[in-house]
């Protein structure tokens, strides 16, 4: 180093004394606020270390000072997502669900908000499309069949209570009976060939037709229209909750499934249930309210239901 | 670490080459020349008051652009109930850019783009022409240390006084100086950094929020921000920035070409330099430069322009109404330093008579580039032009894709998005296109009942309105592809048809 002052004749500059395979390197000085701003960074990262998480240790990171986390910033974001809701909680909390389509810009957040929760409660058994699934009976709610009612105060309703739900002693429930060992296997196969004739799939036969008459008409009526009131599915539709094969038909006179929908009054608040019967009502099959009064939901349960029912007789009249 | 001969003269005006020679030609102190350190001490810049064309082009550029900057947020533009009033906003919330009568959509970013592309390929135009004008005259850092260094004059002096001032020792005099002078810095910047933010939302609302202590932290962030950066890059760092920070000069100093105008130092004219006296007594040896050390004096960045182009040179001019001063003073042509392409300077010292500094601007690249510039600014202005203010898009639902109703009829789902960017509530028709007569449509609001083969929606000002739509075919009928058309039901009756499928069982 003993030519550290040697300068370059050139550029006069000075050279550092470094010599690679020749090229030796010259001395451009660097200003020295440079430096500094070095230091500052250094500076910064000290006491970044002291106020945030830092130092990975055994089970998680040192905390800082600040006791600041991502998981604790998106729980303040979240709660302060849910005061910036509160507003049309309320609003939807205080409006009755028939009432719901005088409302537009209400309606429209309801069903937006019924949007996401169906995304996190109904999709397991209906499917993101809401297109349900067949084979195990989860019924497809686009359509415009509706077993239990679908105008906005049933869908409700059935959200609420459920169907078949142990949960609820309100819940929506019906049993159609067994006809195997009622029926032979000649009079199912009659029976079966009456109810898709209904539906104009074949022909009936004068046996299938006075033994629908006999066992089916009350509840399904004898065009085979079903009623709501009793959870009683059409069956001169297109529509077959299991399937339109006879093989599916026949099987459902002979041994009926009954499938099971949980009442969500335990798990959802009844504004998010509001906002679900919205979205669901918005889907492209949703009915008309038949009746202006909604069907009063009160504490006691077998007289409420009594009364309800009896409010949409009087409604049908 | 500071060398003895930076301490003998901490206001050196020279270059390191010329120092770096000193060192070397150096005899003269050796035994003092300690080791020299990687790291250099800044030298302040106090640069002389001039005035002269490129000063006054100077003011007149800063008045310009700093008027535009501070004023602009105030300017109202009246666009109805249904819009800001503000003429240049841009309001991130709602992601709308207004400037006057334009409004800016997300989608139409291309806009954007096409500006931005259009200051890329000017600045190719600009530098190819006249070199680092950017940096000379509209750069930020330029304007704002340009200001900063006539309130230094102003407040402490002209160079002598503020050199003076800078090696006098603390006391209670320099201190109200300093404190003064930094204060107004900080005023400056603190109104440079508070014009910012009224750009991104109403600004006198905006304003009274401000000091109410009720504006959104973003605000204050920014605010706080900005104002530290302009007052330590413009109170401080200054030429460093040119120097040491900023990527502009190495990128334009590759653009630039022997046919493109540089702030330039006659050598042939002006070598040998010697003092006035010298040159009277030997006027054969010596050239025009008489070594006053004008242009250095009056140098914002504090360099020699006679060592040639360099990083630091921002080609301001301020060198060429220094050294114009001189020229006349000392009865000699103005120009020794003057704007000219090394082409110029060539023929000149070969002997040609000096060019215009305009002809050089006349040449094949310069015409390229603009017309390049135009081409892209005429294509921006023609698609403003003729952009319509209503869109439509369609999506199929997939999941379903079609649904069986209970009368056996086909049913397929779609999410309109109807964009409606007039300022004011409009009311458009959907109609259905190519599909068997008794197809009809209705919507998540409009409810089946109400099902007809069109439908009126209304969507809101300045918003796209999204709907589901359904639609339904006559049992037996097969339709594949099909539109939906969109009519705007107003005096535009603004058209737009979409295409899109109708999907049937089976179709899979």
């Amino acid at each position: 180093m003993a030519d550290k002052h040697r300068v370059d004749e050139p550029t006069g500059t000075e050279f550092v004394g470094h010599e690679w395979d020749g090229i030796e390197e010259l001395n451009t000085p660097l200003p020295r606020w440079w430096l500094w701003t070095f230091y500052a960074t250094i500076a910064w990262a000290a006491v970044y270390v002291v106020l945030y998480p830092a130092w990975p240790m055994v089970e998680k990171a040192t905390d800082g000072v600040l006791g600041w986390s991502s998981r604790g910033e998106l729980a303040e974001e979240m709660a302060n997502a849910e005061i910036a809701r509160q507003d049309v909680f309320e609003r939807i909390a205080a409006t009755d669900i028939t009432k719901l389509s005088a409302d537009p810009e209400l309606l429209g957040q309801a069903i937006s908000g019924g949007a996401s929760a169906f995304k996190q409660h109904c999709v397991q058994c209906h499917g993101a499309g809401a297109a349900g699934y067949e084979q195990y009976g989860y019924p497809n709610l686009n359509d415009d069949d509706w077993i239990w009612g679908g105008d906005l105060a049933a869908l409700e309703y059935t959200l609420t209570h459920g169907i078949r739900w142990e949960g609820s002693d309100q819940t929506r429930v019906n049993y159609m009976p067994a006809f195997q060992g009622v029926f032979d296997k000649v009079q199912i196969d009659a029976v079966t060939a009456h109810v898709l004739s209904l539906s104009g799939k074949g022909q009936s036969t004068p046996m299938g037709a006075e033994l629908y008459e006999q066992n089916c008409a009350a509840c399904h009526q004898p065009n085979g229209e079903g009623d709501p009131l009793q959870g009683a599915p059409a069956l001169n539709d297109a529509i077959w909750l299991y399937g339109d094969s006879e093989a599916s038909i026949r099987q459902q006179i002979a041994l009926p499934r009954h499938g099971v929908m949980p009442g969500w009054s335990d798990k959802l608040d009844p504004v998010t249930i509001k906002m679900l019967a919205a979205y669901v009502h918005s889907r492209g099959g949703g009915q008309e309210q038949e009746v202006e009064e909604a069907p009063e939901v009160s504490e006691d349960g077998a007289e409420t239901v009594a009364a309800a029912e009896g409010a949409e007789d009087n409604g049908q009249l | 670490m500071v060398n003895s001969d930076q301490l003998e003269r901490p206001t050196d005006q020279r270059s390191k080459w010329e120092r770096a020679l000193d060192k070397t030609g150096s005899a003269k102190k050796p035994a003092e020349q300690g080791h020299s350190s990687l790291y250099e001490k800044r030298k302040s810049v106090h640069n002389k008051r001039i005035d002269g064309p490129f000063r006054r082009f100077k003011w007149l550029v800063m008045i310009v652009t700093l008027t535009i900057y501070y004023v602009t947020p105030w300017l109202r533009w009246d666009r109805g109930p249904y819009a800001p009033d503000q003429a240049v906003l841009i309001d991130l919330a709602n992601r709308r850019f207004y400037m006057f009568d334009i409004e800016i959509w997300p989608h139409e970013f291309y806009f954007v783009a096409g500006l931005l592309i259009m200051a890329g390929i000017g600045l190719f135009l600009v530098t190819s022409a006249v070199g680092r004008a950017w940096c000379g005259y509209a750069c930020p850092q330029t304007v704002w240390t340009d200001l900063f260094q006539h309130i230094d004059r102003f407040i402490d002096g002209d160079r002598n006084a503020r050199m003076r001032l800078d090696k006098a020792p603390w006391g209670a005099a320099k201190t109200a100086r300093r404190v003064s002078k930094w204060g107004v810095y900080l005023l400056i910047s603190l109104v440079t950094g508070g014009a910012w933010i009224l750009y991104f939302a109403d600004a006198p609302t905006l304003l009274v929020e401000f000091f109410q202590g009720e504006a959104s932290p973003v605000a204050y962030m920014t605010v706080a921000v900005l104002t530290g950066t302009t007052f330590w890059l413009g109170g401080f760092m200054r030429e460093q920035v040119c120097i040491y920070m900023c990527p502009w000069p190495r990128i334009q100093a590759a653009m630039l070409d022997e046919k493109s105008l540089l702030v330039t130092y006659k050598d042939w004219r002006g070598e040998q330099r010697g003092s006035l006296k010298k040159a009277q007594k030997n006027p054969d040896k010596y050239g025009d430069c008489v070594d006053c050390r004008e242009c250095v004096a009056v140098c914002p960045t504090g360099i020699d322009i006679r060592e040639g182009q360099q990083i630091g040179c921002i080609t301001c001019g301020l060198c060429i109404d220094a050294c114009d001063r001189v020229m006349k003073d000392i009865g000699r042509p103005r120009g020794l330093i003057d704007y000219a392409t090394l082409d110029q300077c060539e023929a000149e010292a070969a002997g040609a008579a000096p060019t215009p500094a305009w002809k050089a601007l006349l040449r094949p690249r310069t015409f390229v580039y603009f017309g390049i510039w135009g081409a892209i600014g005429a294509g921006l202005l023609f698609a403003l032009g003729t952009r319509t203010h209503t869109d439509l898009t369609v999506s199929p639902d997939r999941n379903p894709p079609f649904m069986l109703m209970k009368d056996g009829s086909v049913r397929n789902a779609f999410t309109l998005r109807l964009r409606n960017m007039e300022a004011r509530p409009r009311d458009m028709e959907i109609a259905l296109s190519d599909l068997p007569a008794g197809s009809v449509m209705w919507t998540d609001r409009i409810g089946r009942e109400d099902a007809a083969a069109s439908q009126v929606i209304s969507v809101p000002a300045n918003e796209t309105r999204i709907v589901r739509a359904y639609v339904t075919v006559p049992i037996g009928t097969e339709p594949d592809a099909f539109s939906f058309e969109l009519t705007s039901l107003d005096e535009q009756r603004e058209r737009d048809i979409e295409r899109t499928t109708f999907t049937l069982p089976g179709a899979n």
